[in-house]
């Protein structure tokens, strides 16, 4: 920020002090809201709004404060006049802060705020000794003070009120300051400034890869509610659920960018309920189902509970790797070997080599068949297009905003490792119960 | 090549020159090749329209400033913590509570969602991370099944569920982030490098599901393999602190936000930094990133009180929102890219959402 205030007092480029006027005083060297505003604006080729939100950041982290109610440390862009604050070190010692208060003490004959109060007593108590010190040092401020002119005198209290509203502020008010639990190592949090403001850099290295980004914004574009939208609608705009119910884990009928989406990559069809059963249909029907059902109980012990995995590792060697087993999985004879080795020491990533190589059998082998195949072809067939919701007849009336019950309700079936799918999808008890569609 | 000797007019020092002037020549033609690729490519990006992103619900019960928050995998709950120590779980649609805990430290800066959508995990300054099944049982204390689960010698920064209930990802002020057990408790696998405060952290999207990254107080963005402990990947070209690291959604790349106001993306397989989102109004620091669905926008959330949209592949500013009166803490897009979510230190957490006024089709 510091380098915007510089910006802004620079003599060629920042903004025109005048005298400004307060009332029947004229404040030399001063400049007003509406100023500071357009300086933004011009500078940073920003919106009003925003050239007010930072305008008014500004003042209350206490770089400029205002000339005109000052209590407030707020950016007005009108004519209310403003002036730069001058930076005192940032540590502000007992002695200051008790010749302030001292200074109030005097002048409003003891009538403190409480706050204020309870600060000047225990700094009181805390520098007792040099207390003749303070209460001289405000007195002799107060006296100077009274014989400075009108325009100076102005000057200097708004300067120093905002200076302490900002330091010190009032306990519940805003703290500026207020920085969050200590962190280690790291720099003044006060910003060091950049140069140039938009930089896009692309090297000629990455242009293969950014080519990857680029398609995948497109592919994903449409799906995208908040590029695209979404039918019917999207919720929290219409308080309208239909989209969600439409799109419920375990529905009859799915929408046809829900299928479509099964055909972006292998991960997006298995992650889907809906499209995970429809393949598992597919493999059935190609008696290659052992692969999805290896591949899941790995994932199983992958991310499972650690005290479980030799137990499951036992299961999956019994299922599927033994010899003549019922789910007999085909992997090639040295990944075979391997795996037998390794689940004499089972741990945790025991099975990945195994469970790469059907991974990638199913999605280079299987996976493109399903796409081909009439069952897929089928599903984009049946797929709907939901209706964009009609706008009501009374646009004020607001829909009423049905509760869905919480995944947690049907925590006890089945909970923990071994029902709840690898892909990370909730219980398959949430699925039946939002099915039902609401009105 | 030269092993016939010099030819008759030919000195070294010419062949030299020669050499020079072919690299040269060499530089020129593939500077030529960045241009036309540039431009193919910033011409193939169409600029984005208007956007109307307005707050559709306001979420106020937290009695303090509101940290961190996450989204439940059903799309509409959400958990989030506050500095009173209070960890809340919401129905963001209908806007009610449906669970709150009071942790026995304040701060609490992590929290996140199991993926079953049965339990919550929070932590902060106790230096621990905490699993709360949820119960709608009245008669019981969800406190009293807490599990204390990850042990710190600092605060705990950031945590996540892998893809199960059972295993729980922490960063920490003390440097390092580390795997957890749920059930027992026990330490899997710790991942030391960082040189300070680790504030941040994201599990890659990728078929494989093996690595994340993590983002800390010493300017350095940190890919780990969570199977082997090790470091693979590291960036360092932030010039301040690395609040918020969140992966593109082909898990491909990653976004951070920094206290250096700026964001900026980093492509893996590149290995670099390939785009820098800042602007010279913006001065204050982003505390929270996250990718629209289809990786196209990016929202961060600044200490400013604003959230700054940007276009991701194009580099520039799509919108700036307000509404928070006090920084924005935690921001995260919801499970189906319907609305994001900011959380902040007025106080409040609110969702939003919105579309493109007119939508340009990007051009094949």
């Amino acid at each position: 920020m510091e380098r915007v205030i510089l910006a802004m007092q620079d003599p060629n480029v920042g903004i025109k002090m005048r005298n400004q006027r307060l009332l029947i005083t004229v404040i030399p060297h001063a400049m007003t809201g509406n100023d500071i505003v357009e300086w933004l604006i011009q500078r940073f080729s920003i919106t009003e709004e925003e050239a007010l939100h930072l305008g008014n950041l500004i003042v209350k982290y206490g770089y400029i404060y205002p000339l005109k109610d000052a209590k407030t440390l707020v950016l007005k862009a009108d004519e209310s006049p403003y002036r730069f604050q001058v930076m005192k070190s940032p540590t502000i010692s007992n002695l200051i802060t008790a010749i302030y208060l001292a200074k109030k003490n005097i002048r409003k004959q003891g009538d403190l705020i409480d706050y204020e109060r309870d600060a000047y007593n225990l700094l009181h108590k805390r520098i007792n000794h040099t207390w003749d010190f303070v209460v001289m040092q405000a007195r002799e401020q107060l006296r100077a003070s009274k014989q400075r002119r009108k325009a100076d005198r102005i000057v200097l209290d708004c300067q120093e009120q905002a200076y302490w509203l900002v330091n010190r502020p009032p306990p519940g008010a805003f703290d500026v300051l207020e920085r969050g639990p200590e962190r280690g190592n790291c720099l003044n949090s006060r910003v060091q400034m950049r140069g140039p403001s938009v930089a896009y850099i692309f090297n000629n290295e990455t242009f293969a890869f950014s080519g990857s980004f680029f398609k995948h914004c497109e592919q994903y574009q449409v799906h995208d509610p908040i590029m695209s939208g979404c039918l019917p609608s999207n919720p929290w705009i219409t308080d309208d659920t239909m989209y969600w119910t439409m799109n419920a884990d375990l529905v009859a009928t799915p929408t046809k960018m829900r299928v479509e989406r099964w055909a972006f990559s292998f991960m997006e069809l298995i992650r889907d309920p809906l499209g995970h059963n429809e393949f598992v249909h597919f493999l059935e029907k190609e008696f290659s189902a052992e692969n999805l059902s290896f591949w899941e109980a790995c994932e199983d012990v992958r991310y499972g509970e650690y005290s479980k995995i030799p137990e499951k590792l036992e299961n999956i060697y019994q299922q599927f790797l033994v010899p003549g087993a019922s789910k007999w999985v085909n992997i090639d004879s040295k990944t075979m070997d391997r795996t037998l080795q390794g689940i004499k020491a089972p741990h945790r990533y025991v099975m990945d080599d195994a469970q790469m190589h059907i991974y990638f059998l199913m999605k280079k082998d299987s996976y493109p068949r399903y796409l081909k195949s009439d069952l897929y072809k089928n599903m984009l067939a049946k797929a709907i297009v939901p209706q964009e919701t009609k706008k009501s007849v009374f646009p004020f009336m607001r829909r009423q905003r049905h509760s869905s019950p919480s995944p947690a309700l049907t925590a006890h079936s089945g909970e923990d490792d071994g029902k709840s799918k690898s892909a990370g999808s909730p219980g398959g008890a949430v699925a039946a119960t939002i099915t039902q569609v609401e009105e | 090549m030269a092993t016939e000797g010099l030819q008759e007019n030919e000195t070294l020092a010419s062949l030299k020159n020669e050499s020079e002037s072919l690299k040269n020549k060499l530089e020129e033609e593939r500077a030529k090749l960045h241009d036309v690729e540039l431009h193919q490519v910033a011409d193939r990006v169409e600029a984005l329209g208007q956007f109307v992103m307005k707050t559709r619900r306001t979420l106020k019960g937290h009695g303090n400033k509101v940290l961190c928050m996450d989204w439940c995998k059903d799309k509409r709950r959400i958990v989030s913590s506050s500095q009173d120590g209070k960890v809340i779980v919401w129905d963001a649609f209908t806007t009610n509570k449906e669970h709150a805990v009071t942790m026995p430290c304040t701060w609490v800066m992590a929290c996140a969602y199991a993926p079953s959508g049965c339990a919550v995990a929070c932590g902060g300054l106790d230096n621990k991370c905490s699993v709360y099944p949820l119960t709608f049982d009245k008669n019981e204390n969800m406190a009293a099944k807490k599990k204390s689960v990850a042990m710190h010698t600092n605060y705990l920064s950031a945590c996540s569920f892998t893809n199960s209930d059972m295993q729980i990802l922490t960063a920490s002020g003390d440097g390092t982030c580390a795997l957890w057990d749920v059930e027992s408790g026990q330490l899997l696998q710790s991942f030391h490098g960082h040189a300070a405060d680790v504030l941040c952290l994201d599990l890659a999207p990728s078929e494989t599901g093996n690595t994340f990254v993590s983002g800390g107080c010493d300017k350095k963005a940190m890919v780990w393999d969570m199977r082997s402990g090790q470091c693979i990947q590291s960036f360092e070209t932030h010039e301040s602190d690395i609040n918020s690291v969140r992966y593109y959604p082909s898990g491909d790349a990653f976004a951070s936000g920094s206290d250096d106001a700026s964001c900026r993306l980093y492509d893996l397989r590149a290995d670099r930094e390939v785009a820098i989102y800042s602007k010279e109004s913006i001065i204050f620091g982003a505390s929270s990133v996250d990718f629209s669905l289809s990786g196209r926008l990016l929202f961060a959330g600044y200490n400013d009180y604003t959230i700054n949209v940007w276009d991701v592949l194009k580099g520039t500013r799509v919108s700036i929102l307000f509404g928070h009166e006090n920084r924005v803490s935690t921001l995260r897009v919801s499970p189906d890219g319907t609305a994001f979510c900011s959380g902040s230190w007025d106080h409040t957490l609110r969702v939003s959402a919105g579309v493109l006024v007119s939508v340009h089709i990007l051009k094949t």
